[in-house]
Formats: structure tokens, C-alpha cells, sequence
């Protein structure tokens, strides 16, 4: 049972790191609170698996510490810091049966073998292996193997959290959803600390209580789901979260307000007031395409614009147009009629997010 | 589902059994047409049956010499295999260090048989070779002509030296491909060096070994040219095997119905300790409900 | 330039793994072979592409029985799952490999490698090798080389599963809009509905070997022929519980039962399946005939922008399909409303004998 502090942690594979682009991690502070359900969501070779093995020590950070409770980790070895790991794919041992599979962990420290028994039998019952206890693990599928290796962590007493990195890889779509389910499940019933690293939004969210966002080697939001899709801290998590992703917009301040494009945009005077105070030039706006109004009539604060095409998902319609020299996106529910070619849309300002140096600015009211 | 029965479809592998015929079958009926006669000249030849297999088999000087072959076989396999997992797991993993070792350890694979024999040959002579002269030096009386113990651990310690890297070479594969997960989750699961080794490295190796042990079972079952060359089956017959019993009878005497008869025999014993050998690998491997469990 | 398959039949070792398939593309036309693993899609397209002969059946292209001319004499490219380039070779030589074996012209080579590649995004690329690019990359590779050719027929075998999401998107409206003007037949593998819907076209599903329906990807999404094809071709698969119709009402069993209403009204009495999208059943009333069911949640499953929630009760288990976040605890106690006029009804052999109305149908 730990929290988990990641203290001025970065961590650079180049012996001599000269800029920040040279770190895999850059700096950071960070906490995984004491039997949270955390993931860590970003595309491919953002640091997440960096960040990963730094926590359960197969690779010690360059900068900064890792902290369990007060307990500084960095030197210790996976061995030594009482944490288990799902892997991508699954491992098991092959030649044991899934009962010794399941026991091998406490066996190697001595455990009697009556404790071995009953720890076995109480995870093989909540991970529904009772009936498999006696085969050979090779011959296991692939959901099987995965919930041995996860019942590996869950029968030691003292593992104060468990790790998963991409663990539904190899499942079968159709059985994905029920040991996303089982994992929940055991994060209800056993009061431990789980991360969960994968480049899925949907694994993220459905496992998470709170996401860790990944970008270029720093974490660029943490945040409940509903806050990522509803309330992105950084144009990355507006990008990455939600299909499709946020509609971004660049902004010039003019003397009278902002523009974008050619468009001049007609913004409350609090919004245009944050505008104009900014430092940078890098200054957007944002809103995702479930909150783009799109209507057959114009309003004081809408847009002329043309509809380019319209996507039948089924379910939904995305309708594609031009603003401001981008591709805009706007998200139709299947009931809603169709707009003509020639349509207005607005931005309802409650949606509307403004990003500075790509990071979310809050807007006084 | 209907199966569509076609009897076309057996001229299709007709190609592939004349084959199989030329290359093996009919070099073998040849023996086996010798092995059932006594071929006195090209005219005059006599229907024997089972005759030459049962003097075969009642022969003292190969019982013994099928016996030796078995203890050489046994022997050397006893060694190579733990040395050659020992070798491959002491082997460094990556760098120019690992080259390295692996050009080292595969030179005597490139060694022709009878050129291993005649290195030996002078190694281990006791007027110029190193190590027999090495050896008297430390006072033992080494001599591989006249003591048969002598010739047989020269012989195991040569057959060692030359083939052990192909058991390294085999297990450093396997090794490799296994993924770097089961190390780090073994280490997550504290388990000790000889547990990573009994559960994740053997059951890895399981199929290489396979593989290694029948090569070297076949390979020393037939060994011929070392020992022809190094100590030429003696002293006595205490290093003549098989395959130099067989040689001497076939084309010394040109006793071709008996050593035909024998040829089949060794060819059998080869086959059938090959099937069991694979067979009870197999099964091992295979699930056993009845087994395992608390 | 046409496509017809007649009559397909492809047995390996007694195993049947495409059974009676006929279809007909059209010239210019994007096709989406949509299916499970193991549904035969890959074979299928093998057999289109002439890498395997079909143990029945004839493929005709432009009216030529080509059914057993090899793949080496028919003009057909394909990208596969894996990202397949030649490693030794820069993007560029990549590209132009299919051009340099039919000894095209130095000069055109190198005027259709760019072409392609500025289509592909990947005119920056073009001195580097395969094993200094992303994924995308590579993939973008495989695909030029495929394209680079103006092969008479391009068959993509789930091109985009090793990808990850983001990419997908991408991809999927950039070969959406690179199909516009081409002349060739595309043929589009997937197991997934949504990318079938997202690529557009025209969609066949297909289930064990066996062609379900075959038509304009929206057509056959919304008027399915039966309920396997509703089931193949939605994600969550629609929600389809056991309903009786006896004269004026609708019973899931005893306690759960409902006017017919006029939508229904067509329905003779009998035994029948009831499909309902996920996306239809709602966590609010939406309409006065919706039907109010006491559901334990199971999961709900959170999309970024999206929620699938699992549910349960004693008679059956649904799937609803959700716009936005929506958190749920495990076994958590609610309501749904299960609209009874958007009801797919299929019959005692699960052919379809009611669609509902589409309301924002254009």
C-alpha cells in the first residue's frame, strides 16, 4: 500500500542531455494516490513507457526522485519495491500449472504452504480460474494467460501497486469489455494503487478514474475523463481525445478584437479582454465538434460558411467545412436534420476554450 | 461440409515418391536384398532368411562394441548438453563482445573430422604434443596407445571440444528470442537465478535441445573418422565402435551379407532411440490433467 | 473495368472458407469486405487478386475469365497489415520497385514516384529507409508502392490495424479522397463497422465464408437484410432480445410488455427478434412510447468523446452507445428507455420484416 511521488523526476538516455529535447521524461511532479485507478494515455514514444519502468525500477531516472510513501525508491531494484506488472503480452511460465503460476510469487519468499493455498484459491476465485487451476499455462488462450499474470501481482499481501502496460493487445475484441470489467472489479475489492500505460483512450478512460495525458515527455493534463473531453488543459489531449479531435483555430489580436484567418470573430469582451492580454503570439481557440452548432439561419454570433462533405458514421454525422484556412468538424446526431450547403455555425462560448503557448487559459468571468 | 474425395490427387505425389525412392528407398532395399543372402560371387548367391541377423546379434565383438557405443553416446551427450547450456547462458548478450565469442566458440564446427583427429593425434602425443606432454609433466603417466582409459577420455574430451558449440550455439539462439518481459516479471516476482533458469530459460530451450540432442545422438551413434584417426580403435577394441566394426567387416572381409544385416540393425537402433527420445519429449510437453495442482 | 465473381467456392483440406460467394464491382468503385476474423475476407480477397485459384466458381475482370491466371500476369497491387517494404531500399527506390519491373522509362519513374508521394505526404521522406520512419510511415510506403502502378484492382488487407487511433482517422479521409479520382476497383478489408462507415463506398459483409448482404455502405448499414448482417455491421453489435406479438401487445416475457403501436402494427402475431441500435436506448425519455427498464450497470466503457454502457436485467443484456462522458459505478442501480419505435423486428429466421423510419434520413 504506497502513494506514489514522482519528485523533479526527469530522465534523459543521452549521457550528456544539452536541451530539453534531449530528455524522454522532462521534468516533472506527480502523485498516484493510495488505491487510485490512474492510466497513462499518450501516442507511441511520448515517455510513457520510460515513465513506466522508472516506477517499478528496471530503469533508474537520470533527474529527481521516486518515492513510496517517504521511502526514496530510485536505487532499489523491481525486486525490492513490492510491485507487479502486466505485460503487452502476456507472460506466464509455461511448463507450471496455473495454480503454481499463481503461487510462484509467494513460494520464492517462503511463503507456507497453507497461506500459498488459501491466497491461491481466494485470486484463482475472483479471477474465475478456480476451474483452471490444475492445467499447464502454455495451453491457456491469451485472456486466460493475461489474468494469470495479473492474479501473480494480486496474491501478495504486501504489493502496493500494480502496473499494466497495454494489456489487451492480444484479447479478443469481444472479450476486451469483460476483463476490462474484471479489472475494475479488482480495483474495487482490492484497495491497491493501479496504473494502467496505453495509447487507447478507450482502455484509459473506461479503467481510469483519472488520466495521466502524455506528450513530448511531460504530462500535459490530469484529469477525470469528463474533464479531458469537456475541458482539455493542453491542444494536445483536445487533439488526442475524442474521434475526431478538437477543432483548432489560430488567433491574431486586431484593435478591435481577434481574428482568425480572415474571419473576425465576434467574442464576449471578457474573452477578448484575456486576448488581448496575452504575452504570446501563439494564441487558439477550441471547440470540439459535438459542441459546433450548425443552423440554416444566421445570428449575430455566427459564421457563414460551406459545408464540403458530410460523414454518415451511423450513429452520428460529421460535417466537414472550411474556417478560418482549416478543416472544421461538427458532429450531427442522427436525428438532427440536415443543414444546406450554405450554413452558419456557432461557437457557443461555454465550449470554447482559449489555448496560450498551447496550454489552456481560464477565462474570468 | 461435404469432403471432396479425388483419387487424382495421389498422381500428384507421385514426383515426390519417385524421389524418396532413388534417394532412399532403394539404396536401402540393396542392403536388405544383402542382409537375407550369402553372396558367394556374382553368379552364385543363397536365401538365408533371418540367419545373418541372428549371428549379428549373437556376435560378442559387436555386442561389445554396440555397448561402447552406447556408453560414448550417453557419455558425451551427458557432458555437451549442460556444458553447451552452461557456455550459452555465460555467453554476453550484445556488443562486439558477443561476436566475438560466437567466432571463437563455432571455430572447431568448421573442422573437418579427420583433421580433429590428426590435431588431436599430436596434441596429445607424448614426446611433442602439448598436452601429452603437459600431462607426464604433472607425473601422470598419459598414454593413449597403450592405457584405454586414456584413449577413451581423449576421445570424450575431444568429441566435447569439437561439438559442444553446436549445443551453445543452439541454446544461445533460443535464448535470445526469449522477450525481456519474463526476466523483468520474474524479477518482479523475486525469483531466484536457478528458478529464471528452471522455468523460463529450460522450457525455452525445451525445442533447441530437442533438436541438439538427436543431431548429436545420430552424429556420435555414427562417429567414425576421430577415433579412426586417433587412436585406430584401440588400444584393443576398447575405442572400436560401431560404424569402424561395421567398416572392417564390410570392406576388410567383404562379408557383405552379415554387415548388410548389421547395417539395418544399427540403422534401427538409431531410428527407434530417436522415436522414444522425441516421443517422450512430446508427451511431456503435451497438457496432463492428471498431474500438477496443489 | 469491372469485377464479377460468380459462384465462389474455396475449400483447403475439407474446411470451407468461402461458400457460394457472388458479387459484381463496379468500375471506379470502393469496396469495404467487412467481417470478423476468420469470416473469409482475406481469402476472399486472395482469390480476387489471383494469389490463390478458388476450388470453384469463375472471376471475371472486364469480362475475361481470369480465374486462373496468375497474379504475375493480372495488374493488381495489395497492402497488407504489416508494413512490408524492402529494407535495403530508400522510400524512393520503394515506390518506384513496381515501375522499375516494368521497365518504365527512368525519367516517368521518377515524375510518378513524386506524384505519389506528395499525394502520400511523404515527399520529404523519399531518401530515407524504411527502418528510419513511424509506422504511418512506413504504412504510407507500402501504400504508394501499391498505388504508384495504376493498378486495375488495389485490394488493402486491414492496412490500418497496427496503427493507432489518431493515425487511423487520418488515413481514412485521405483514402476516401485519393479513391475519388481514381479508375481502378479498391477493395477495403476490415473487422471494423465504424471504419466501414467512415470509408464509405460500397460495404459487403461477410460471415463464415458466406456474403450476407452487399450494397452502399449506408444502405446496407440502415436496411439491414437480416439480423446476422445487423449484428456484423454495427459497433456495439445492435441490441436483439426475443420478443412474442400477440394481437394488440408486445411481451419480452410477463412483466416486461407494450401496446403495438402503429410502427408495429404490420406484425403478425408470433415469435419474432427485436433489434435496437445501442445508440438508440437512451438514459432520458425521449418519447412518450418508450419503454422504462430497471437495469444494473456492468461497465460503462468511456470513448473519449463517447460512453458504450453495458447493462443487464433478468432478461436480457444491452448495450447502449452514448454521445459524451458518462461515469457509471460497477453494479450500479438505473433506468434506460428502450424506444419501441425504432424497433428492427426479423422473423423466426432472422430476415428482416420491419425497419423502422428514419427521421433525419435526407
Amino acid at each position: 500500500m504506497a502513494q506514489i511521488t514522482l519528485k523533479s523526476l526527469a530522465h534523459s538516455y543521452a549521457p550528456n542531455p544539452s536541451g530539453p529535447e534531449d530528455y524522454a521524461i522532462r521534468e516533472m511532479e506527480h502523485v498516484w494516490h493510495q488505491g487510485g485507478a490512474y492510466a497513462l494515455l499518450g501516442p507511441s514514444g511520448c515517455g510513457k513507457s520510460t515513465l513506466l519502468n522508472i516506477i517499478s525500477g528496471l530503469l533508474t531516472p537520470s533527474n529527481g526522485q521516486v518515492l513510496f510513501d517517504d521511502q526514496v525508491m530510485n536505487e532499489l531494484p523491481p525486486e525490492e519495491r513490492n510491485i507487479a506488472q502486466v505485460f503487452q503480452f502476456p507472460v506466464v511460465y509455461d511448463t507450471m500449472t496455473v495454480y503454481d503460476n499463481l503461487a510462484f510469487p509467494l513460494r520464492n519468499v517462503g511463503t507456507p504452504e497453507a497461506k500459498v493455498r488459501e491466497r491461491v484459491a481466494e485470486v484463482a476465485d475472483i479471477l474465475d480460474l478456480t476451474s483452471l487451476l490444475r492445467r499447464r499455462a502454455r495451453n491457456l488462450t491469451a485472456d486466460e494467460k493475461q489474468k494469470v499474470s495479473m492474479g501473480r501481482g494480486l496474491v501478495r499481501d504486501d504489493v502496493s501497486a500494480i502496473l499494466f502496460d497495454e494489456p489487451l493487445t492480444v484479447i479478443d475484441p469481444q472479450l476486451k469489455w469483460k476483463l476490462r470489467r474484471k479489472l475494475k472489479e479488482i480495483h474495487e475489492r482490492f484497495n491497491i494503487t493501479m496504473i494502467y500505460v496505453t495509447h487507447d483512450q478507450l482502455e484509459a478512460s473506461t479503467f481510469a478514474d483519472k488520466i495521466a495525458v502524455m506528450y513530448e515527455g511531460q504530462v500535459v493534463q490530469f484529469g477525470t475523463p469528463r474533464e479531458l473531453f469537456e475541458t482539455p488543459a493542453h491542444t494536445f489531449v483536445g487533439y488526442f481525445i475524442g474521434s475526431p479531435g478538437m477543432n483548432l483555430m489560430e488567433v491574431a489580436r486586431t484593435d478591435s478584437g481577434a481574428r482568425a484567418g480572415t474571419v473576425d470573430l465576434a467574442l464576449s469582451l471578457v474573452l477578448q479582454g484575456a486576448i488581448q492580454q496575452a504575452r504570446s503570439r501563439n494564441i487558439k481557440l477550441g471547440i470540439r465538434p459535438e459542441f459546433v452548432e450548425v443552423r440554416e439561419t444566421p445570428a449575430t454570433d455566427a459564421y457563414p460558411i460551406e459545408i464540403d462533405s458530410v460523414q454518415d458514421l451511423g450513429t452520428y454525422r460529421i460535417v466537414s467545412f472550411a474556417f478560418a484556412g482549416k478543416t472544421f468538424r461538427a458532429r450531427l446526431g442522427e436525428d438532427q436534420p440536415l443543414p444546406p450547403r450554405q450554413a452558419f455555425v456557432r461557437f457557443p462560448e461555454e465550449w470554447l476554450h482559449l489555448y496560450i503557448d498551447e496550454f489552456c487559459v481560464e477565462v474570468g468571468q | 461440409m461435404n469432403k471432396v474425395y479425388n483419387n487424382r490427387a495421389w498422381f500428384l505425389i507421385l514426383p515426390m515418391l519417385l524421389l524418396v525412392a532413388f534417394s532412399a528407398i532403394i539404396p536401402l532395399m540393396t542392403v536388405v536384398n544383402y542382409s537375407v543372402q550369402d553372396v558367394f560371387d556374382a553368379n552364385t548367391r543363397f536365401f538365408t532368411g533371418t540367419e545373418w541377423f541372428e549371428v549379428m546379434l549373437n556376435d560378442s565383438a559387436l555386442q561389445a562394441a554396440l555397448l561402447r557405443q552406447f556408453a560414448f553416446s550417453f557419455t558425451i551427450l551427458a557432458i555437451e548438453v549442460p556444458l553447451g547450456i552452461g557456455i550459452a547462458l555465460l555467453m554476453p548478450k550484445r556488443g562486439w563482445q558477443a561476436s566475438a565469442v560466437l567466432i571463437l566458440i563455432t571455430l572447431p564446427l568448421l573442422i573437418p573430422w579427420n583433421v580433429v583427429g590428426s590435431i588431436w593425434q599430436l596434441f596429445t602425443r607424448g614426446d611433442i604434443g602439448l598436452m601429452g606432454v603437459g600431462i607426464r609433466e604433472l607425473g601422470y603417466p598419459y598414454n593413449i596407445t597403450r592405457n584405454a582409459s586414456d584413449a577413451w577420455a581423449t576421445i570424450i574430451l575431444m568429441d566435447v571440444w569439437h561439438w559442444t558449440p553446436l549445443i551453445a550455439l543452439l541454446c544461445y539462439s533460443g535464448l535470445r528470442s526469449i522477450p525481456d518481459a519474463y526476466y523483468q516479471a520474474a524479477r518482479i516476482d523475486r525469483a531466484s537465478k536457478w528458478a529464471v533458469f528452471r522455468y523460463i530459460q529450460l522450457p525455452k530451450l525445451t525445442n533447441v535441445l530437442v533438436i541438439g540432442v538427436l543431431l548429436r545422438f545420430m552424429h556420435s551413434f555414427m562417429i567414425y573418422a576421430e577415433p579412426f584417426v586417433l587412436t585406430g580403435g584401440g588400444p584393443g577394441s576398447s575405442t572400436t565402435f560401431l560404424s569402424q566394426s561395421l567398416t572392417t567387416m564390410a570392406i576388410g572381409q567383404q562379408d557383405l551379407g552379415p554387415s548388410a544385416a548389421f547395417s539395418l540393425i544399427y540403422f534401427l537402433i538409431i531410428l527407434l532411440v530417436c522415436w522414444v527420445f522425441y516421443t517422450a519429449i512430446m508427451n511431456s510437453q503435451k497438457d496432463d490433467t492428471s498431474q500438477g495442482g496443489a | 473495368m469491372s469485377l464479377i465473381l460468380e459462384n465462389i467456392d474455396h475449400v483447403v483440406n475439407g474446411a470451407t472458407h468461402i461458400e457460394g460467394i457472388n458479387l459484381e464491382l463496379a468500375p471506379g468503385s470502393f469496396n469495404v469486405l467487412l467481417g470478423r476474423t476468420l469470416a473469409g475476407k482475406t481469402t476472399l480477397m486472395r482469390i480476387m487478386a489471383g494469389l490463390e485459384a478458388p476450388t470453384r466458381g469463375r472471376v471475371l475482370m472486364h469480362g475475361e475469365n481470369v480465374t486462373r491466371k496468375s497474379v504475375r500476369k493480372r495488374n493488381v497491387s495489395m497492402v497488407y497489415q504489416q508494413f512490408i517494404n524492402y529494407p535495403s531500399l530508400t522510400v524512393f527506390d520503394n515506390i518506384a520497385s513496381p515501375l522499375k519491373l516494368a521497365r518504365v522509362p527512368r525519367e516517368e519513374i521518377r515524375r510518378r514516384v513524386l506524384e505519389t508521394a506528395r499525394m502520400l505526404h511523404i515527399e520529404h521522406l523519399l531518401e530515407r529507409y524504411p527502418a528510419e520512419l513511424s509506422g504511418g510511415q512506413q504504412q504510407r510506403t507500402a501504400m504508394g508502392r501499391a498505388l504508384v502502378k495504376d493498378a486495375d484492382l488495389i485490394l488493402f488487407d486491414e492496412p490500418l490495424v497496427n496503427l493507432d487511433y489518431k493515425l487511423r482517422e487520418e488515413f481514412r479521409e485521405e483514402l476516401r479522397e485519393l479513391f475519388k479520382a481514381r479508375n481502378c476497383i479498391a477493395v477495403y478489408a476490415t473487422t471494423e463497422p465504424h471504419e466501414a462507415l467512415a470509408l464509405g463506398g460500397h460495404t459487403a459483409v461477410l460471415h463464415e465464408g458466406r456474403l450476407l448482404q452487399y450494397g452502399p455502405t449506408e444502405d446496407v448499414y440502415h436496411r439491414p437484410r437480416d439480423v446476422l448482417t445487423a449484428e456484423m455491421f454495427s459497433e456495439p453489435p445492435i441490441n436483439v432480445v426475443p420478443a412474442m406479438v400477440s394481437g394488440s401487445e408486445v411481451t419480452f416475457d410477463r412483466n416486461v410488455h407494450f401496446p403495438l403501436n402503429r410502427d408495429l402494427a404490420s406484425l403478425t402475431p408470433g415469435q419474432y427478434q427485436f433489434g435496437v441500435r445501442a445508440s438508440h436506448i437512451g438514459l432520458q425519455r425521449q418519447a412518450d412510447d418508450d419503454l422504462e427498464l430497471d437495469v444494473t450497470v456492468d461497465i460503462a466503457e468511456i470513448s473519449g468523446s463517447e460512453t458504450f454502457l453495458h447493462v443487464h436485467n433478468d432478461l436480457f443484456h444491452l448495450v447502449l452507445h452514448l454521445a459524451g462522458v458518462h461515469e457509471f459505478g460497477v453494479d450500479q442501480r438505473i433506468k434506460v428507455y428502450f424506444p419501441t419505435h425504432k424497433i428492427y423486428a426479423f422473423d423466426r429466421h432472422g430476415d428482416v420484416v420491419h425497419i423502422p423510419a428514419r427521421p433525419g434520413a435526407h
